[in-house]
């Protein structure tokens, strides 16, 4: 299985007085994995609806390995799609779940393939179970062979893990990028959790109303925001004010590089909570206001003078840094967004 | 304390088959009158149990009972293709309007039977002059009349599943819209569409208003006629079709039961842990 080129040309699409999808662009390589991400509302799950032919735009095209199947209907585009809902059907077993697109396409060797897939997904003993047998996770794992099994050009996957509890997430989140590199197919994947779409897409888009605000590798999506926007909706940020010299600003008495010049003086500097370390010392600025253990690495909320900021520190950090007790912040020099 | 509290399980225990007793009397006692008034005359049963003798006996309770049962065939097939599609589409692409639409399927609960004759006798002009004055015609009505009953059955079911994913699951893997109704959506819904044709049945075999007034035939009114000429006969049929309905409801309830053990916890239970997988 080969992944084919998908490219959306500004796609319109308006529900009343709402832009869904405002001039869309999204060009996705042959075999690539695309997360779209953003907030509620920003257009993400229509993207990939009208992708999938289950909505209509008002205008633009969908080029799928340069063919325009703008208005083919859904039912034509040759496409997987995992969604949200769970969307097994009940009547029918997990075997015939999967069975269910080959029959349609005639394929002689339906068995064998829904077999294949099964056992792709590590569901290979469950061929004979009803969906109201499974649990979330294990659903939406058959429903992944099953939109796998009829070898899709494109796979969409609608928030497929956004039902399940954290470990479950995890867990199901490396096996749709491992199965998604084992067969190669172009993937679109639409999330609003930063983290899932970090830890699975070769590029990230993050979007807002409707427009893709930057599409760039996970990395770069994070340690070189395209703008403030992207830099307060990938990872939290810490808002600090600064003042602007040249292309830096000096916050809290460091210069920080600016990722983008600014043309005003003062100006608010959005700083990761990973770049800012927090020491104790009596004759610090700072007061630690609140300590939240959060596994291996925890949070510090510190108020240095009328501002507030948030640390990450390692766990083992913690006992150092009670409520109250006197710190000295510092801030590593990593490029900064403005707000 | 346990003295108290099972007296007063006893006193709830009393209650409960009290008010059981008084129901069963209530809807018992006429049954029971009816099963007695018509075994007066040994030759009653026996002769509506012979169709042929029955139908030489009293032609036109032969051609009421044909007319009902292809009235009550024919209504829940012309009701399940308008409504079971209509229903779908409407939570498909138009659930703006699926009040709207539930205002109108239950509008003809709250008209009289009466009313609704006086309505439709001049749409029936029309009827004969098209179709004739077949008693089959009635169907159309029956078909307007059962709309309450109908559409909150399919309704229920159509609820009880999440309709556009499934219809979106089985687009995107190729499925046509006639594949998608016929193989996503009807088995799903398989219990509320029986519901739905057996509530017709049930409904179109006790109907007698409609037909009597638009002159037409069906069993309630051959049952009628029929009274003024054999009263026991008459009698016998009455509870014979009251006892069909019976069964179709019983038959309604058996299969919504089976249905709810089939999703019941007990099966729920086999659920494997996720890393069993």
């Amino acid at each position: 299985m080969t992944g084919v080129a998908v490219h959306l040309k500004g796609l319109r699409r308006t529900f009343g007085s709402v832009h869904a999808l405002d001039d869309l662009d999204l060009s996705i390589a042959p075999g690539e994995f695309i997360a779209l991400l953003g907030p509620s509302g920003c257009g993400k799950t229509t993207a990939l609806r009208v992708l999938a032919g289950l909505e209509d735009a008002d205008s633009g095209q969908v080029l799928v390995d340069g063919q325009d199947i703008t208005p083919l209907p859904a039912n034509k585009r040759d496409m997987g799609m995992v969604f949200q809902a769970y969307s097994l059907f009940p009547h029918l077993s997990v075997v015939d779940n999967v069975r269910f697109g080959l029959k349609l396409r005639g394929r002689v060797k339906a068995a064998s393939r829904a077999g294949d897939m099964l056992d792709l997904v590590g569901l290979g003993t469950h061929a004979d179970r009803f969906p109201h047998q499974l649990s979330g996770g294990q659903q939406q794992r058959v429903a992944l062979a099953r939109a796998l099994a009829i070898e899709p050009r494109v796979l969409l996957l609608d928030e497929p893990l956004s039902a399940l509890d954290a470990k479950v997430r995890v867990q199901l989140r490396d096996e749709i990028r491992r199965i998604q590199t084992e067969v190669g197919t172009t993937t679109l994947f639409v999330t609003h959790d930063q983290e899932e779409a970090l830890a699975v897409a070769d590029r990230v888009g993050v979007m807002r109303a409707g427009r893709l605000e930057q599409l760039a590798p996970p990395a770069e999506i994070y340690q070189a925001p395209a703008s403030a926007f992207v830099a307060e909706f990938v990872g939290l940020s810490n808002r600090l004010p600064g003042t602007v010299t040249g292309d830096e600003i000096e916050v809290l008495g460091t210069r920080l590089p600016l990722i983008a010049p600014s043309g005003s003086k003062d100006a608010t500097a959005l700083v990761r909570p990973e770049s800012v370390t927090v020491e104790p010392d009596p004759d610090g600025p700072g007061r630690v206001v609140t300590s939240s253990f959060l596994g291996p690495i925890s949070k510090v909320t510190v108020m240095v003078g009328d501002v507030l900021v948030v640390a990450q520190v390692a766990s083992d950090r913690l006992p150092t840094l009670p409520a109250g007790a006197p710190v000295k912040v510092t801030l590593q020099p990593s490029p900064v967004a403005l707000a | 304390m346990a003295g108290v509290i099972a007296r007063r399980a006893r006193k709830q225990r009393i209650f409960r088959w009290a008010v059981l007793v008084v129901l069963g009397v209530f809807f018992l006692l006429p049954l029971a009158a009816m099963v007695e008034f018509s075994t007066r005359d040994s030759r009653t049963w026996p002769l509506l149990a012979d169709w042929p003798e029955l139908s030489a006996t009293y032609p036109d309770l032969a051609d009421g009972i044909l007319a009902s049962l292809l009235q009550a065939a024919l209504t829940a097939v012309l009701m399940l293709v308008l409504l079971v599609p209509t229903a779908v589409w409407v939570r498909l692409r138009l659930p703006r309007v699926r009040r709207l639409v539930e205002f109108l399927c239950l509008l003809p609960l709250t008209i009289p039977a009466i009313v609704l004759v006086v309505g439709l006798a001049p749409v029936y002009a029309w009827v004969n002059y098209f179709l004739g004055g077949s008693s089959v015609t009635l169907v159309f009505a029956y078909t307007v009349l059962v709309l309450p009953y109908a559409y909150r059955a399919i309704d229920a079911g159509l609820s009880a599943i999440d309709v556009k994913t499934l219809a979106e699951a089985a687009r995107s893997m190729g499925s046509g819209w006639a594949t998608v109704m016929g193989k996503v959506v009807l088995p799903n819904i398989r219990s509320a569409v029986l519901s739905a044709a057996f509530l017709t049945v049930a409904l179109v075999l006790g109907e007698y208003t409609i037909a009597s007034l638009l002159n037409r035939t069906n069993l309630q009114v051959a049952i009628a006629f029929l009274g003024k000429s054999s009263a026991t006969m008459s009698v016998a049929v009455s509870l014979t079709a009251l006892l069909l309905a019976f069964v179709l409801l019983l038959l309604l309830s058996l299969v919504g039961e089976r249905k709810r053990k089939a999703a019941s916890p007990a099966v729920s239970s086999t659920v494997t842990k996720e890393s069993a997988a």
